[in-house]
């Protein structure tokens, strides 16, 4: 299952590690999840369903949707798809649901950290917000939950789109280094503390002009806990991959495109052999191309619009390879055993409807859903920002100007948790956020000159056809706010 | 709705064409036909032969401009630019952005494809360049493939 060569990437030997699942002796490498290191394995059930034992795999492989929960080292519910590989560990699968253990935290002292701003979640929004705050001045503090920074940028190995300000014809996984360099060298200066295996968990009421959060740090398998106190704060938490409802769509083998990106982009390892792609917008055209590049067949790709969502010249290229793309057609359902071994096809009338008679068996081992994500903005929603359903923004978001603050008193937004976009418009959101927030804290070093600036950028990228729905999204929002105030 | 919406197959009527004398001195056929924000192929070539006025408009070649070099191939992210030059004896030389393994070497024999991934011919490799990590392939075909063959399997 590891890729042995890789047209784009190169993945380098790295050390071997042993570690034990339910109490059988296995091999990864250093810096695999315990999820990749499992799945290399040939292990693609990774707990029950709680009520029919159905055998369940992971799904979204970016620590949100809970589908890989393991016991590691006697702790219980541990996301495996984001927790390091480490050696002679002891992984078991969970019965039902796990006892708790005793509450950790209460044995150690909790620690206090007081910045001014707290940037939740490294994404290129993440990242961007948070070096462009420090080059205003501002101590920051960026935390993520993942092993290292980067959100979903370190797994695009395409080149991207836009112009040279967006760094248009280099890799995401480029530009994730160039961001990565340039957080390090401003750590170096202590200028930024970054906090990664961090998960932000909740906000707590502060001192007037303050914000509070708890601050969940993984070491080893248990936790340390934080309290942040900051004067301003970015949300900057991505989104979430969606679901598909057909029969069979938990089984081992149905997977988000971002788990599958991530498997095989960044820790080498093949979801399959044979896949079906469910949409075809540019993530699922996008990913379809990087699993031929990784070896991986791709059967086809279904999408139930009829017509291709995504860019014509991402399509092309899938194309000039031989896969076929079917619009008007979608999944009816997935069958296997204990894993995917095959699904069925079906096309659809102008009314979105499965025509029957129209089904087509199709064998495979893995169906790739992407199909749309959805912001995260739970923390948004618990800080008690007004938030209003935008279809075009990929669900509940968060109201916010245009310069990214929201209904609450520096509390700014950025990326796909401010409506569902791209890595570029992400990027010029978050360095919004960064100065804006910043320049409100009495930091100014160029600071409008620069807002300015982004903000034309923006306006630039969503100028085209493809901008239409974020446009219309940040309309919308737009006019909520006006009413709100 | 155009065809190409719902397939991802170009035609030839969806691109604008050079005439035979530019081909004979080999220029870009750029297929990139939607209104998408993207503009580095415009910053790319050193002969000032691809325009746009705005980020999110259609990259034009000028024909008379363009030299065929290649420069602009593997800047696209789109992969969407080939370089077609007609050469003598009804054959021409055709370079195809190409980012998988195994990387052909001159000379070898590869399998042309067409936009839909079709076999076309059998053609002989006369050139294989890297710039960043996509490779620039340029095959020997027959004059008649030219605008077909848009991909090859080693
Ligand atoms: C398969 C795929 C292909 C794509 N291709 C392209 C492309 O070609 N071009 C393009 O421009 N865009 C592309 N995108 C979109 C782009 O990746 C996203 O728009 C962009 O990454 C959003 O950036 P972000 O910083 O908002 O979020 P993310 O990159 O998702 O980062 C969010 C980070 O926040 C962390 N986090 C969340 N909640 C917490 C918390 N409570 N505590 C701590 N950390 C937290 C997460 O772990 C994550 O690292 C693609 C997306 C996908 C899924
Ligand atoms: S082939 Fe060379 S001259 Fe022609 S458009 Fe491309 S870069 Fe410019
Ligand atoms: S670089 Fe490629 S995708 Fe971008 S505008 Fe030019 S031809 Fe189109
Ligand atoms: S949380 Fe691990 S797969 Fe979703």
């Amino acid at each position: 299952m590891r890729i042995q060569n890789h047209p784009i990437i190169d993945f380098k030997q790295k050390k071997k590690i042993t570690f034990y699942f339910n109490r059988r002796k296995l091999e990864g490498f250093e810096g695999d999840s315990i999820a990749s290191a499992l799945y290399a394995n040939g292990v693609k059930v990774f707990t029950k369903s709680l009520r029919y034992d159905n055998p369940r795999g992971f799904f979204c492989g970016i620590g949100k949707c809970a589908s890989c929960l393991m016991r590691v080292n006697g702790i219980p519910n541990v996301r495996t798809c984001i927790a390091p590989l480490k050696e002679n560990i002891k992984v078991e699968t969970q019965e039902k649901l796990p006892a708790l253990s005793s509450a950790e935290f209460n044995k150690q002292h909790k620690k206090t950290l007081t910045v001014d701003l707290l940037v939740v979640g490294a994404g290129p929004a993440g990242m961007c917000s948070s070096i462009e705050a420090a080059r205003q001045g501002a101590s920051v503090l960026l935390v993520d939950e993942n092993m290292d920074v980067g959100g979903q940028l370190i797994k695009q190995t395409h080149k991207f789109f836009g112009s040279k300000q967006e760094r248009a014809g280099t890799r995401g996984i480029e530009i994730a280094e160039e961001l990565k360099k340039e957080i390090k060298k401003l750590q170096e200066q202590k200028k930024i503390n970054l906090m990664v295996n961090s998960t932000v968990i909740g906000y707590y009421e502060g001192e007037k002009g303050k914000h509070r959060f708890g601050v969940v740090k993984r070491k080893g398998y248990s936790s340390i806990f934080y309290e942040v106190v900051c004067r301003a704060v970015v949300f900057s938490c991505g989104a979430m991959e969606n679901m598909l409802l057909f029969p069979g769509n938990d089984l081992p083998g149905v997977y988000g495109a971002g788990a599958v990106q991530t498997l095989m982009n960044v820790y080498g390892v093949k979801p399959g052999n044979r896949v079906l792609m469910v949409g075809a917008g540019n993530v699922g055209l996008i990913v379809s191309y990087q699993l031929l590049q990784a070896g991986v067949q791709v059967d086809r790709v279904v999408e139930a619009a009829p017509v291709i969502g995504g860019y014509h010249v991402h399509a092309a290229k899938l194309r000039r390879c031989g896969v076929p793309i079917y619009t008007s057609y979608s999944v009816k359902e997935v069958y296997g055993r204990n894993c995917v071994e095959g699904a069925v096809v079906v096309k659809l009338d102008e009314n979105w409807n499965p025509i029957e008679g129209t089904e087509e068996k199709i064998k495979c081992d893995t169906v790739c859903l992407a199909v749309g994500l959805t912001p995260s903005t739970r923390l948004l929603s618990q800080a008690g920002v007004e938030m209003e359903f935008i279809p075009e923004a990929g669900g509940y978001v968060a109201l916010h100007n245009r310069f990214m603050e929201t209904t609450v008193d520096n509390i700014y937004v950025a990326g796909d948790s401010s409506g569902i976009e791209e890595a570029s418009t992400a990027m010029i959101e978050g360095k919004i956020a960064g100065v804006a927030a910043s320049l409100k804290l009495g930091y100014n070093q160029n600071a409008k000159k620069l807002l300015k600036q982004y903000l034309e950028e923006l306006d630039r990228l969503r100028s085209g056809p493809f901008g239409e729905k974020p446009r219309i999204a940040k309309e919308k929002i737009t006019k909520f706010l006006e009413k709100k105030t | 709705m155009k065809e190409y919406e719902k397939t991802g197959v170009l035609s030839l009527k969806d691109l604008r064409l050079p005439n035979e004398k530019q081909l004979e001195k080999g220029v870009a056929i750029i297929e990139c036909v939607q209104h998408i924000p993207c503009n580095p192929c415009v910053d790319a070539c050193p002969f000032d032969a691809i325009s746009m006025k705005d980020i999110n408009d259609l990259p034009v070649v000028d024909f008379d401009k363009c030299v065929g070099c290649g420069q602009c191939i593997s800047v696209c992210p789109g992969l969407a630019i080939f370089v077609v030059k007609h050469i003598m004896d009804g054959k021409a030389l055709i370079s195809i952005p190409y980012e998988f393994l195994p990387v052909p070497s001159v000379n070898d024999k590869v399998e042309a494809l067409d936009r839909e991934g079709r076999f076309v011919d059998t053609v002989v490799v006369k050139k294989v360049v890297k710039k960043g990590k996509t490779w620039v392939v340029t095959v020997l075909a027959n004059v008649e493939d030219a605008m077909n063959i848009r991909n090859i399997r080693v």
